[in-house]
């Protein structure tokens, strides 16, 4: 503490705290001012401009993301319309089946029972003529001599010749 | 970038001036100053860390013995007890014992160990007790142009040169050029890593003016007395106390109401603690923070200052036990590795300067928005947003 | 009175130098648990070893 005491040197004390006030006092004024001033104006502005270069990137994001949705929502429509017409077709296929098939079922019916009927009436037909044929055929038996074997045969034959089946 | 140049041709010009000016030779019965036994390099040493009145840069022993001192004489101020005297320091004519004695405004004074005494009424030389002190003579009060002042003048010249060259260019561009390059990113340094984390996002514009100027003044006068012009500025006691003394006045200006109460009636402690509290805390701050500070400069600096010179003086010591080549060998390596540790010191306490200074500036005007938890001792408990707030 | 003030010395010293040698092993030790803290680590260890070293000086001066 002695030597400390010693060594110390009030003039130089005094002469050191003028100048170091005023060592504080330009600098402020003449370089840390300025100095600290604009290097604050550089870091704003590149504050700045980094937030401009964020809001345009996040700008630019948003709008890919637009493009992309609606592009999404154009896509998403066509393959509905085309789902739609697909089933419009599926559905015209199987009804127009259905259609040929209730009419092919119908007109088989007609058919069918037009070929019963027919049936029925040339059974009929065959039957009145069988009939008919009969009558003759035991008029004629009735009618000529059946004197032999030969002539009835014959008369058979020709009858049986004369007998039109159509 | 004209402007710089031209101030080096200056200073070299000026440079060129004192080697010049080596007329001022002096013929001593003694051959004195000659450095070679283990008690004078101690002297010399010693010599050294103190402020010296003149401008000394080499002695030598001329060819007809005579010992020759070059450099160049300050000017020396005197505040007496007869008024102000002022002469050049050459009419001390080297001597630092106390035997030359110069008259002025009718005192007489003579120059003791590095320092002038006035000598009392009707003395006309100086006694000395048996441990050296002068018995019939008394310090006066001193505000001579020492090396020291030099120093600090140069320094503050360079400073404002280089820094305002710096701020000009900001007017032109925005990113400056050549030197300014350099000086750009340790003003952001002392500003982000020094000022800002420190005293926090609030306050620390209005300090870092002081900051900055400190920092750069302590760091190129420490690195000024790495050079062999034997500056040894931030290790004279009165500048590092000055230095500390504006810090402890900056921080006691700009202390808050929490600041002071922290100080004069901590909150949270029981009430018969407080005054013994107070008075720590007032010891804290006025004396121990301040006296740390100017402490740790001086010393340190001191300290690199005698080891190195001592390395150096291995030549001397060690030349008959290691031979003239292995001592100045040894002397070389060993020097020079302490040299480059100190180019380290020298920024390194440059940085704890200001940072000490800027923790205990941040501790003035921190705001407490949060409670703290106080132990069962009284102390207070830092929780994690302080220690944070101190040392991110 | 030159002996006691040089043993007062060495105390102060050694002390120091175990606080120190604390400080410095802790934030070797922090670096090594989280290098990317390694900064911080070291500024705070920078100034608390100052302030050890202020008290330090303080005790060494005060005793001269």
């Amino acid at each position: 503490m002695e030597v400390l005491l010693n060594d110390f040197s009030p003039g130089l004390f005094i002469v050191q705290t003028i100048l170091l006030l005023g060592l504080i006092f330009l600098m402020v004024k003449f370089a840390w001012k300025p100095i600290l001033n604009s290097l604050n104006e550089r870091e704003a502005g590149i504050e700045e401009a980094l937030a401009a270069a964020d809001k345009a990137r996040t700008d630019m994001q948003n709008l890919q993301a637009d493009n992309e949705k609606m592009l999404q929502e154009a896509r998403a429509e066509r393959e509905g319309m085309l789902k739609e017409a697909r089933e419009i077709k599926e559905k015209m296929i199987a009804d127009s089946k259905e259609q040929a098939k209730i009419e092919g079922d119908k007109m088989l019916k007609q058919a069918q029972s037009a070929i019963e009927s027919e049936k029925k009436a040339a059974v009929a037909d065959i039957k009145s003529q069988v009939a008919e044929l009969s009558v003759a055929i035991a008029e004629k038996v009735l009618k000529e001599d059946l004197s032999s074997n030969d002539k009835q045969l014959k008369l058979v034959d020709s009858m049986l010749s004369d007998i039109k089946l159509n | 970038m004209m402007q710089v140049s031209n101030t080096i041709k200056t200073l070299l010009q000026l440079l060129i001036l004192c080697f010049s000016l080596q007329s001022f030779a002096v013929s001593d019965t003694v051959p004195e100053g000659a450095v070679s036994s283990k008690e004078q390099v101690d002297e010399y040493i010693l010599h050294h860390l103190k402020d010296s009145h003149d401008f000394h840069l080499f002695s030598y022993t001329a060819d007809s013995g005579e010992r020759k001192h070059v450099g160049f004489p300050l000017p020396v101020i005197l505040w007496s007890s007869n008024g102000l005297a002022t002469f050049m320091s050459s009419e001390f004519h080297h001597d630092d014992n106390g035997r030359v004695i110069v008259e002025k405004n009718g005192s007489k004074f003579v120059k003791l160990h590095s320092k002038i005494y006035e000598l009392d009424a009707g003395a006309s030389s100086v006694n000395f007790d048996e441990e050296h002190h002068a018995t019939n003579a008394h310090k006066v009060l001193d505000f001579s142009i020492t090396k020291s002042v030099v120093g600090v003048l140069l320094v503050g010249l360079l400073m404002l040169l280089a820094f305002s060259s710096l701020a000009k260019q900001y007017g032109k561009k925005k990113i400056p050029t050549g030197f300014g390059r350099v000086l750009e990113p340790l003003v952001l340094y002392v500003r982000d890593e020094i000022a800002r984390p420190n005293i926090g996002e609030k306050h620390y514009r209005k300090f870092t003016g002081y900051l900055l100027t400190v920092f750069f003044f302590i760091w190129v006068l420490n690195l000024l007395g790495l050079t062999p012009f034997g500056f040894n500025v931030t290790g004279q006691i009165a500048v590092t106390a000055c230095l500390a003394i504006f810090t402890l006045i900056i921080y006691t200006v700009s202390g808050n109401k929490d600041y002071w109460m922290h100080i004069l009636w901590m909150p949270g402690v029981p009430v018969f603690v407080k005054p013994i509290l107070a008075i720590i805390e007032l010891a804290g701050a006025f004396i121990i923070k301040p006296f740390s500070l100017l402490v740790r400069l001086f010393a340190n600096i001191s300290a690199g200052h005698i080891v190195v010179m001592s390395l150096i003086a291995i030549m001397f010591t060690l030349k008959e036990s290691l031979g003239v080549a292995g001592a100045t060998g040894l002397s070389l390596v060993l020097s020079f590795f302490i040299t480059l540790i100190e180019v380290l010191v020298a920024f390194l306490q440059a940085y704890i300067f200001t940072a000490l200074s800027a923790l205990f500036i941040g501790m003035a005007v921190a705001e407490h928005d949060h409670d703290h938890e106080h132990d069962d001792s009284g102390h207070e408990v830092a929780d994690t947003e302080d220690v944070r707030a101190d040392f991110i | 009175m030159v002996t006691y003030n040089l043993i007062g010395a060495g105390l102060i010293v050694i002390g120091a130098g175990l606080g120190l040698g604390q400080i410095g092993g802790k934030a070797m030790e922090g670096i090594a648990r989280q290098p990317e803290a390694a900064g911080k680590i070291q500024t705070a260890m920078i100034i608390v070893a100052a302030l050890l070293e202020g008290l330090a000086f303080g005790a060494l001066f005060l005793g001269k």
